[in-house]
């Protein structure tokens, strides 16, 4: 589904990723970690199309199409959804009418009939139960004034009324406390497909016990260092980061 | 002896002044007053970003009043909206027309202001506070007084339509006197139309006295032609427990200049200004609004937007006075503008003035691009970038345009501006 090959990219010429290969099938669920500053959320913006990255060298294929060549709005259609580390408050756009236009936007494109309103509505109501999310916060301003937990279920909500073929949720449980992740995680669990895939960045093992990944990848100066199955979170979670760093900086002198 | 160097379109204004027969004295005084202090030069502080007498001297090539034109009762009705419904006044080049407007049985009286012993008319838009104001006093031909009954709510709204066509660029001088009394509701529009793209000078004087305990909302429009100037003098008298509120739409023009003053007389008034300006070419919009508290318990709400582009101006004054009589008054102020181009400015400029010791105001304003962020979001869910930047800057805006009370104003008002902003949802 995605083909990452010796991806580089920098910000204001500063290099952030230095080649990563990375291969995401149908039915994944792939776990990036690394200590802060490794790249994790930068990989994570360019795969969405963040415009002050630059990708230096490398492709990313996404369904066969070359991803980086698209505009975010188009990625997004092709079905790729990034879940916000920082969701922007957007005043004066309710959630609802904001989702009603990306909805039907994104079924334009895959040449869809669009959700008229008592439709989207129903449709809406069903994936609001998937993050328990009120509907008094969906007829407000868009994360205006949300907490920190509302405003990654409000992602996560995003996400089920997108229905995209790879969720890459960007360290959606910073910050959450064990009730909201358990939402936000089974959220997550219950839109998990044989038919989708999913990238967890994260730099806590915590949510994995949610969201238990097929493959972890560690992320160090721009690379993954070291991949392997969930056993490798619990051994980072129990030994830290610094020998995961000795390692590599050994392997690289 | 001391000699006051006036302006050269001062001159020619004096010059060119018509002479009427009514209000003899008030406009006796306003020429002693345009002839004392001139119309306002560069260096008035007051019109310091907005050189009206300079342009006027550029391009206004005829000082005498304008005439009436041919104006068809199916022009008017090509210019309601839909959903209209209501009483409107006809202003033919500032000149009101009994013949081309309805208002049988409305609820309230209007009169010409020659008619009428309109005792009020210059009480609250003195001619010594502006020098338009002055120049209005005398250029007008006349005007009407609307008198809203006691105890009365008008229940539909009350348009007043401006269509200004003086094609040798002369001046058009509507005036309005209106009279809420106690305890009435009334709810007035404006629509400012130009018939054809040609310049001419509209220098319109509003007065208002919002009676004790009344509700007043006035919302307007101003759609002028790419080369009209124009200049509004807007005054308002509010009484004790009484509400006004005033939204103004600039959406093009030339060169637009706003003021706006509201007294609130007493105490358990309410003073609302609101306003946008969607600018661009190189039209140029001034808001200068003036909120004066005199007695305890008052409250001012201001919020004024703009969203420019291309060379467009825009600028900002508010005026907050908080008498030392006024405690307990509170006052909020914000000004926030977004430019979209390099070369669209924005002045802007808050001025408080307290001498009360507990009250609570508050001011701000910002200037700054689109949020870049709130974009990226919003394609990030899939939305084309024009349309997501149009879903940002109609957000932005409509914080002002839901102010405007009348339905079928507001989402006329509201369409207009979402074609501007290159989205329709």
């Amino acid at each position: 589904m995605l083909s990452i090959h010796n991806l580089h990219a920098s910000i204001d010429g500063a290099p952030i990723l230095r080649g990563i290969n990375l291969e995401v099938k149908a039915g994944e669920v792939h776990a990036i970690m690394g200590p802060n500053g490794s790249g994790k959320s930068t990989l994570a913006s360019v795969l969405a199309g963040r415009e002050e990255y630059e990708v230096t060298e490398g492709e990313v294929t996404f369904k066969g199409k070359d991803l980086l060549e698209m505009a975010p709005e188009d990625r997004a259609r092709e079905g790729v959804f990034l879940a916000f580390q920082y969701p922007v408050e957007i005043p004066g756009v309710s959630t609802t009418n904001f989702l009603r236009t990306a909805v039907n936007q994104v079924r334009e494109y895959r040449g869809l009939e669009p959700l008229d309103a008592v439709k989207f509505l129903s449709v809406m109501k069903e994936k609001m139960k998937l993050v328990e999310i009120d509907q008094k916060l969906l007829s407000r301003s868009l994360n205006e004034g949300f907490s920190g937990g509302e405003k990654k279920r409000n992602e996560i909500f995003q996400m089920a009324m997108l229905e995209p073929t790879l969720a890459i949720l960007d360290e959606t449980d910073s910050g959450l406390d064990i009730d909201a992740l358990r939402i936000v995680s089974n959220g997550v669990n219950k839109l998990k497909s044989p038919n989708n895939a999913t990238i967890v960045v994260t730099h806590y093992q915590r949510l994995l016990d949610y969201i238990v990944p097929d493959f972890v990848h560690v992320l160090y100066k721009g690379r993954i260092v070291k991949s392997g199955t969930k056993e490798l979170a619990l051994e980072l979670e129990e030994k830290g980061y610094d020998w995961i760093k000795e390692e590599a900086d050994a392997a690289s002198v | 002896m001391t000699t006051v160097t006036k302006n050269k379109v001062t001159d020619l204004f004096l010059e060119n002044a018509p002479s009427f027969g009514s209000f003899p004295s008030l406009r006796e005084e306003s020429k002693q007053i345009v002839n004392g202090k001139g119309l306002p030069a560069a260096k008035d502080e007051e019109y310091k970003f907005t050189s009206v007498s300079k342009k006027l001297e550029q391009v206004i090539t005829d000082f005498s009043p304008a005439k009436p034109i041919a104006v068809s009762k199916d022009t008017i009705k090509d210019h309601l909206w839909a959903g209209f419904e209501g009483s409107y006044l006809v202003f033919n080049n500032g000149i009101f027309s009994e013949e081309l407007s309805a208002f049988e049985n409305s609820g309230f009286e209007v009169q010409m202001l020659s008619e009428s012993n309109a005792i009020a008319l210059g009480s609250i838009a003195k001619a010594e506070k502006d020098p338009f104001i002055a120049l209005n006093t005398i250029y007008f031909e006349d005007g009407i007084q609307i008198s809203i009954p006691r105890g009365k709510k008008v229940d539909s709204p009350i348009l007043f339509l401006f269509f200004n066509q003086a094609n040798e660029g002369q001046i058009i001088s509507p005036r309005i006197l209106i009279e809420v009394a106690e305890n009435a509701e009334a709810t007035f529009l404006e629509h400012s139309i130009s018939l054809d793209e040609a310049v001419y000078f509209s220098n319109s004087v509003t007065e208002i006295k919002v009676g004790q305990n009344s509700h007043v909302h006035y919302s307007r429009l101003q759609n002028d032609g790419s080369k009209a100037i124009v200049v509004s003098n807007f005054e308002t008298d509010i009484h004790r427990d009484a509400t006004f509120t005033s939204t103004v739409v600039s959406l093009s023009g030339d060169l637009v200049r706003n003021n706006l003053s509201l007294r609130l007389q007493d105490s358990g008034c309410v003073g609302n200004m609101y306003g946008l300006y969607l600018l661009n070419g190189k039209t140029h919009v001034d808001n200068h609004t003036n909120v004066d508290h005199t007695k305890p318990h008052a409250e001012s709400n201001e919020l004024y937007k703009g969203i420019l582009t291309d060379q467009s101006r825009g600028v900002f004054n508010g005026k907050i006075f908080v008498r030392q009589d006024a405690q307990k008054t509170n006052a909020f102020q914000q000004n926030n503008n977004i430019l979209l181009s390099e070369d669209a400015i924005v002045n802007t400029k808050p001025q408080l003035e307290i001498w009360a010791d507990d009250v609570k105001c508050s001011h701000g304003c910002t200037t700054g691009q689109l949020d870049e962020e709130a974009l990226f979001y919003l394609q990030a869910r899939g939305i084309d970038k024009m349309q997501a930047k149009g879903l940002l800057l109609y957000a932005f805006a409509g914080e002002v345009l839901e102010h405007i009370n009348d339905e079928s104003f507001r989402n006329y008002i509201d369409r207009l501006v979402q074609e501007r902003l290159g989205s329709n949802f």
